[in-house]
This record gives structure tokens, sequence and C-alpha cells, in this order.
């Protein structure tokens, strides 16, 4: 395929701009703080809007609407999904995680547990769940620009890989808040352009738009019952319990509250998200539905049995050539490539902060790092896990890895979410049951995936699953639970005691704020 | 600090603005749980419910005014708890705060 220039040119606008963000940025990143939170100075709008662009993936952009294009209402099923964390972490989380964290959530969970266990199996549970979902987003992004650009599958990832690296370690939060913040305005612009389009091809009226879509697509009127997607009750539950509660526990984005100067600005920021996030999803189902529209049939886009010219993930792309010719293409194709560079830079700086602040800083200089030396520990694990990204990406070409970023959800659900809110919640949590709760929800959450038919069967070439469902959240989060529940009121040790006293002090913090660490120090 | 936190923990304003906080938290959650898995088990149970027609004349079905009620639901829910945290909560939290730091 030849190389696409306009959308190329495009691209190269963005990646100047925010190279130059970067650039001030460096200058502006000092301490570890800078690095870890943007010194706590970003607003509850940017916030917001940087959480939106941190969370909305090209994966969600171009799977959903192709979701749409080809089965209907299963999208708008993953659309919701998608969304109804939000509500759960302002109602829950996001106040106390500000007020009682610092740079990651860890801080918060190991306030009064012991820092060794909780904090080694935190950055475990962060380090998985961005593997595993930095991987999807290389392999994607590699494909996609690969079709997009007409760029190599390799150098596509290389070109990510590389931009990421320099945005993350020289630039930290700053630049990190600064590429999500504009890449949640294009997309959310182009988007909401994308979707007045497809509406003044119906005049305007909704339920014209459906009844064409319903009169255009081969499988008419059963595109707007729910299909193939969620087969069973339990698959469905357990898939909406991964999608909900994984939100809540997803490091990159629990990251994001320590980068306001307090918990009124995090509930903020989550306000403001969850209105991007929702008008968001809504968008996308009117573009799939614009896609059954202007697609279906069309010999320029789908070939001769239905199907999109360069995989399901293009029928946003083919549309925007449909509306807005090659202009608007190119166009959308450069905010594809830059929502992926936004995602995979909020993933690497989480984890790299995971290592450089969970396990050097308060692990191997036991709490007293020198700060300079933690500053740079956390570049170079920038680096390296930039690095690591980019093999991966490579070598899980050929592979199937559409289940990866499923899998990133029910871990965080099975980790991350169940120690982070008992921590807050429940006076009786200690370390012994955090860490091996945790630890069992980690390990049944990979087991029962691989287990189950999407890996099992999919990409391992076995002919029935040993584990029947397709998502494990369900299962992994309740023994997460209640491994975390045993082991802790079975924990006589007089440690266990001081914990459980210690709750009192914990709740007045997370309740009132004081002696949360904030603006102050700026 | 200890000091403080202790004495914020024995004043009465303190747990009348921690339960309602959390009543209004938890009562707010379980409106969207309650939403969101009552849409799933339609989904799973009532998958023709959800496939019928608002009304003669249209084909937008229950299933899509659901799904955007939803969508709805959350983006005002999540309005409502910061209306009554600025409203409320944030004025109490201060003057509990401030007395507690005052105090001898």
């Amino acid at each position: 395929m030849k190389p696409n220039l306009l959308a190329i040119a495009m691209f190269l606008l963005f990646a100047l701009v925010t190279l130059g963000i970067t650039w001030w940025a460096a200058r502006r990143t000092r301490n570890a703080s800078d690095f870890y939170a943007a010194g706590g100075g970003i607003t509850g709008l940017q916030n917001g809007l940087a959480i939106a662009g941190d969370y909305m993936s090209a994966a969600s952009f171009l799977g959903i609407a192709g979701l749409v294009f080809s089965t209907g209402f299963d999208g708008l099923i993953y659309s919701i999904g998608f969304l109804v964390g939000w509500p759960l972490i302002m109602f829950l989380l996001a106040e106390r995680l500000r007020n009682l964290g610092r740079y990651t959530f860890a801080d918060a969970v190991s306030i009064r547990l012991q820092a060794g266990p909780v904090r080694t199996l935190s950055a475990c549970g962060t380090l998985v769940v961005v593997a595993f979902y930095l991987i999807a987003q290389m392999v994607g992004a590699g494909k996609l620009i690969e079709v997009l650009f007409g760029l190599d599958y390799s150098v596509a990832v290389v070109v990510v890989g590389a931009l990421m690296i320099v945005y993350v370690s020289l630039g930290g939060m700053i630049a990190t808040t600064w590429v999500q913040l504009i890449k949640a305005v294009l997309l959310l612009g182009g988007a909401s352009v994308m979707a007045l389009l497809v509406l003044r091809l119906s005049g305007f009226d909704f339920g014209e738009l459906v009844q064409r879509a319903v009169e255009t697509h081969p499988k008419g009127l059963a595109i707007l019952r729910p299909g193939p997607l969620v087969a069973d009750p339990v698959s469905a539950v357990s898939l909406g319990m991964a999608l909900m509660f994984g939100t809540a526990g997803l490091p990159h984005i629990l990251m994001r509250f320590f980068t306001v100067p307090n918990a009124i600005e995090a509930r903020r920021s989550v306000l403001y998200a969850t209105i991007f996030i929702g008008y968001f999803y809504a968008l996308i189902f009117i573009i799939g539905l614009g896609a059954i529209l202007t697609l279906t049939g069309n010999p320029g886009y789908v070939d001769a049995a239905g199907a999109l010219r360069g995989g399901t993930n293009m029928a946003a792309i083919h549309l925007a050539h449909v509306l807005g010719g090659d202009v608007f293409l190119g166009f959308i194709s450069a905010v594809a490539f830059a929502t992926i560079l936004a995602v995979v830079s909020g993933l690497t700086l989480s984890g790299a902060s995971a290592i450089s602040h969970d396990l050097y800083a308060s692990l191997f200089r036991a709490g007293r790092p020198n700060p300079q030396a933690e500053l740079r520990v956390s570049r170079l694990a920038t680096v390296a896990l930039g690095v690591i990204a980019m093999l991966l990406g490579i070598a899980f070409e050929q592979q199937n890895v559409a289940y990866m970023v499923g899998l990133a959800f029910a871990i965080a659900a099975s980790v991350n979410f169940p120690i982070l809110f008992l921590s807050m919640y429940w006076r009786g949590l200690t370390t012994r049951g955090a860490t091996l709760g945790g630890a069992l929800g980690l390990l049944s959450a990979i087991t029962l995936m691989v287990l189950g038919p999407t890996v099992w069967v999919d990409v391992l070439g076995h002919t029935s699953a040993v584990f029947p469902y397709k998502h494990p959240a369900l299962f992994s989060m309740s023994l997460a639970f209640l491994g975390i529940w045993g082991f802790s009121v079975t924990d006589r040790s007089a440690a266990a005691e001081r914990e459980r006293a210690a709750f009192r002090a914990v709740f007045v913090r997370a309740q009132t704020g004081l002696g949360a660490d904030g603006a102050a120090s700026h | 600090m200890e000091d403080i936190y202790r004495r914020i923990d024995t004043d009465p304003r303190f747990h009348a603005l921690a339960r309602a906080r959390s009543r209004l938290g938890w009562t707010l959650s379980a409106a969207v749980l309650l939403a969101y898995f009552a849409f799933i088990f339609a989904i799973a149970f009532a998958p023709d419910w959800l496939a019928q027609p608002l009304h003669a004349g249209t084909v937008v079905t229950t299933g899509i005014l659901a799904g955007v009620l939803v969508i709805v639901l959350c983006v005002s829910l999540t309005g409502v708890y910061i209306w009554q945290a600025n409203r409320r909560y944030d004025g109490q939290n201060r003057a509990i705060v401030d007395d507690a730091s005052r105090a001898p």
C-alpha cells in the first residue's frame, strides 16, 4: 500500500507540537513530584480531559465502531460497560484516593499496611496490567499504522515506542498529561464532526438513522438484538464486572488523581471525565450506524463477502473517507495514531512509577531514597519498558492479542481494585490478607483466562476449553475478596492488631484530607 | 497530627458528616449498579424485550433507549454527587478541620 502523505503530514504536525511540549515539560520536571504527578498542579478540567485521553483508546474508538458495523447493538453493550466504572470511582474512590496517596495507588494501600509485601504485590498487579494492555496497544498500533500510513509494521511499532520513550522519560507526567489532553480534544472533535455528518445523512433524525441501518444491514432487524457477544448470563455478568471494577483498578488511571492539588479537584476531574467519556461512547454508536449506512455493499470499502477491507477496525476510518474525502481520512488517521501514543505513554509512566517508586524507592531504599536517584531510576525504567514494549510488539505481530485488554481489565478488577477498596473501607484488612488474597486474584484471573475459550481454544488450538467462560472476573474477583477476607480475619499477629488499630487515623485522613500530600509543597 | 486526628475522630459533627457522605456515595453506587446489572440481565434473559420497537412506526428499540438512559444516569448521578459535596460537605469538612487544628 502506498504511504498516505496527507495523514503522515498531519501526524508529523501532532508529533512536532507534542515534542515541543515535551521540551517545555522537561525543563519543568525537576523532582519526583513533577515526574510522577506533574507537581500536583493540574486543574480538574485539564485532568478530566487527560483522563478521558488516557482511557479512550484506539481499540475502543475503532473496535466498537467496527463492532456496531458488524453486529449493531453489541457495540452499545461494550460502550456502556466502559462508562459505568466512572460513577463508582466518583462515589467510592476518587476523594479518598487523593487524600491518601502521593504518586501511585500503592501509596494509599501501604499507609497502614507493611510497605514491603503490599507494594510488591501492587507493583506486580500494575506491571502485569500494563504489560498486557501495552502489548495489545502496540500490536494494534503496528497493524493500524501499517494500513493507514503505509508504513512497515516494525517501523510503526518502533516509531510509537520511540516517541513514547521521549515523552515520558523527558517530560514525565507533565508531558504525558498534555499529550493526553491534546489527543482527547482531537478525538472528541473528530468524532463529533463525524457523528454530525452521519446524522445529516438522515436529516438529523436518529429514528430515521436506525431505520435505514436496519434496511441496509444484511442481518436486518437482528442488529437491534443482543448478539453473540454475550452468549450466556454468567459471561455477561462476568464481563460487566471486569469492565466496571477493572476501570476502578487501572493503575494508569488511578495515578492521574495525584496530578491535581486536592480532593475537590479530583472530584471535578471525574465529573468532566465521565461527561467526556459518556459523550464519546454515545458518538461511537452513531458513527457505527453511519458505517452501516455508507459502507455496506460499497465495493470501494468492503469485499465481495461484505467484510471490511483492512479488517474490522477500519469501519470508522472508511467512514471518514466517505464523509470527508482524503483530508478527513488523513485527519482521523492522525487522530488514531495520536490516540495510541497518549494511551501507551500513560501506561508506560504508570509501569515506570511502579518500578521506581514502589519497588526501588520503597523497598530497596527502605522509603528513604535519594530523590535524584529515584528520578534517574524512573527515567531508566521508562526507557527499559519502552524497549520491552517494542520488542513484545514485534514478537506478537502474528498472535491474536484481542483478549489481552480484557485480561488487563480482569486483573485490575481482581488485584488492584480489591486491595485498594478494602484498604479504605474495611478496618479488618491486614498485610497478610491483602498480599495473599491479592495474589490469589492475580493467579486465578490469569489461570482462568488461559484455561478458558479465548486462550485455550482460540490461541492454543485445543478443541474444548477446560474453563467454560470467556470472562474470568466474576470468579477471580470473588476469590480475591474471599481470600483477602479469610487471610485477614485469621491473622492473629501483633502486627495485624496494630494495622487494625491504625484504621481510625487513616479514615480521618481519607475523609478530611488533613495530612494529604498536596499543593502545599508547591 | 495524630492529636488532631484523634480530636476530629471524637467530634460528633465528623461522624455525622462521614455517615451522610457515605450514605450518599453508597446510595448512588447502588443505583448505578442496579441500573447496569438490570441492563446486563435483560441482555442475558430478555433479549426479545430489548429488541421490541418503542412504539408503532419506529425501529428504535427498548434496548437502545435503555442504553442511552444508563449513560445519562451515570453522568447525571455523578453530577448529583458533586452538587451535594460542593453544597454541603466541603464547608462542614473545613469547619471540623479548622476547629480541631485550633484546639489546644
